[in-house]
């Protein structure tokens, strides 16, 4: 059975089908991050003075994510636009870096970025102090509770040297890296303990909502742009104009993904 | 995108494609740059770090989505879409000033609009 407007435009739309679809998603992907940036809002509006962390997401890493997927974005049209002057090779190169740079992102997010916040810590002491470091041996996911479950009697801490609450520790470029002095903090003395996890603060929790659904979206298009790149380029030798159809379907919502993160690097990294 | 590009047409859009690139790069620059300005207040810092976001997403919404060149049917949709978002918006930060009665808040420990003592 043939599906009717795959490659002519519909009479009433003046576009086919496919994509009139993608558009339709989008707009329905604009309301699923609109919520979440309207939480992000209302959260960073409705929180106490001095205690929305801030400056402790890597800046440069941040900003050469920002510059992958700028960069993937521009290859994905040029290779749509090489493909419409019936040159396959440049696609073929083009997707080539897009899938290449999808993989990057996700490499710098899973394994380099997020393992590093579940290193780093905030320590709350039954004294009213608190400091954000690493703990000796820099363990995954420790808590109080655990510290307790484990029967461990101190840690050994490497404190930052500030602390996201004082204000200069906003505009300090070192601040998740400088340390100072270590030193050894007895169990008994912590209130609490948590590393940077969505558990730790609405901050991170929203953080980590919003990154990994962009992550997700991230991989999903990155599988989408691979198979058309790959099994998928079967088409292009029997019905061209579909083919490229379908790259610029999967074009556009790799553009959304690039613009929802246009918005979540100053929010998260710089504000 | 438009249905119909003469390979002219195409090879005029390549040139655009980059110098957007070009510019998203410089407005990726200025966002972190802007970073490290020390501004008096910080609702000048989120607005112009929002402006330049905003500048960014035009770009690619205009010419990488080809948004500036497209059918009625798209920006029909975009049109509802855009009304629906901001009143989810509205209704979300409105939320802050409109909680429940006696909702208590545990770090300040304040109790909005508790309903007052009755008369003995």
């Amino acid at each position: 059975m043939d599906i009717p407007y795959t490659i002519k435009a519909r009479p009433d739309t003046g576009l086919f089908n496919a994509k009139l679809g993608i558009w339709l998603f989008l707009a329905s992907e604009v309301m699923l991050f609109g919520g979440l940036f309207s939480s992000y809002i209302l959260l960073r509006v409705g929180s106490d003075p001095g205690t929305w962390p801030q400056g402790l997401l890597n800046i440069p890493i941040g900003t050469f994510n920002t510059a992958v997927l700028i960069t993937s974005s521009v290859t994905v049209v040029l290779g749509w636009s090489a493909l419409q002057m019936n040159n396959f090779a440049a696609y073929r190169k083009y997707q080539a870096v897009t899938i290449l740079c999808a993989a990057a992102f996700l490499v710098v997010k899973c394994l380099i970025e997020y393992p590093e916040k579940f290193t780093h810590y905030e320590v709350w002491m039954n004294d009213g102090n608190r400091m954000t470091g690493h703990i000796e041996g820099k363990p995954y996911f420790l808590t109080d509770k655990k510290l307790a479950a484990r029967k461990i009697e101190s840690i050994k801490f490497h404190p930052d040297a500030h602390h996201y609450a004082k204000p200069a520790a906003a505009h300090d470029a070192a601040a998740g890296e400088a340390h100072a002095a270590a030193m050894e903090i007895k169990t008994a003395d912590i209130k609490r303990l948590s590393a940077f996890v969505p558990g730790h603060s609405t901050y991170f929790a929203i953080y980590f909502t919003l990154t990994a659904l962009h992550g997700l979206h991230v991989l999903g298009g990155g599988i989408v742009i691979a198979y058309l790149w790959g099994p998928g380029a079967r088409l292009w030798k029997t019905d061209p104009q579909r083919y490229i159809n379908r790259v610029e379907v999967s074009g556009l919502f790799w553009h959304f993904v690039d613009l929802v993160w246009i918005f979540l690097f100053p929010v998260f990294y710089l504000l | 995108m438009s249905d119909t590009h003469s390979f002219e047409s195409i090879k005029k859009h390549r040139n655009v494609y980059i110098a957007v690139f070009v510019g998203l790069l410089i407005g990726t620059a200025l966002t972190v740059g802007m970073y490290y300005v020390h501004f008096s207040q910080l609702w000048k810092t989120i607005t112009i770090a929002l402006i330049i976001a905003t500048i960014k997403a035009s770009l690619v919404a205009a010419f990488f989505m080809h948004l500036s060149n497209e059918r009625r049917a798209i920006y029909s949709t975009l049109l509802v879409t855009a009304f629906f978002l901001v009143a989810m918006m509205y209704l979300f930060i409105h939320a802050r000033t409109d909680v429940p009665l006696g909702t208590e808040f545990r770090a300040t420990k304040q109790v909005p609009h508790a309903p007052a003592p009755a008369d003995k």
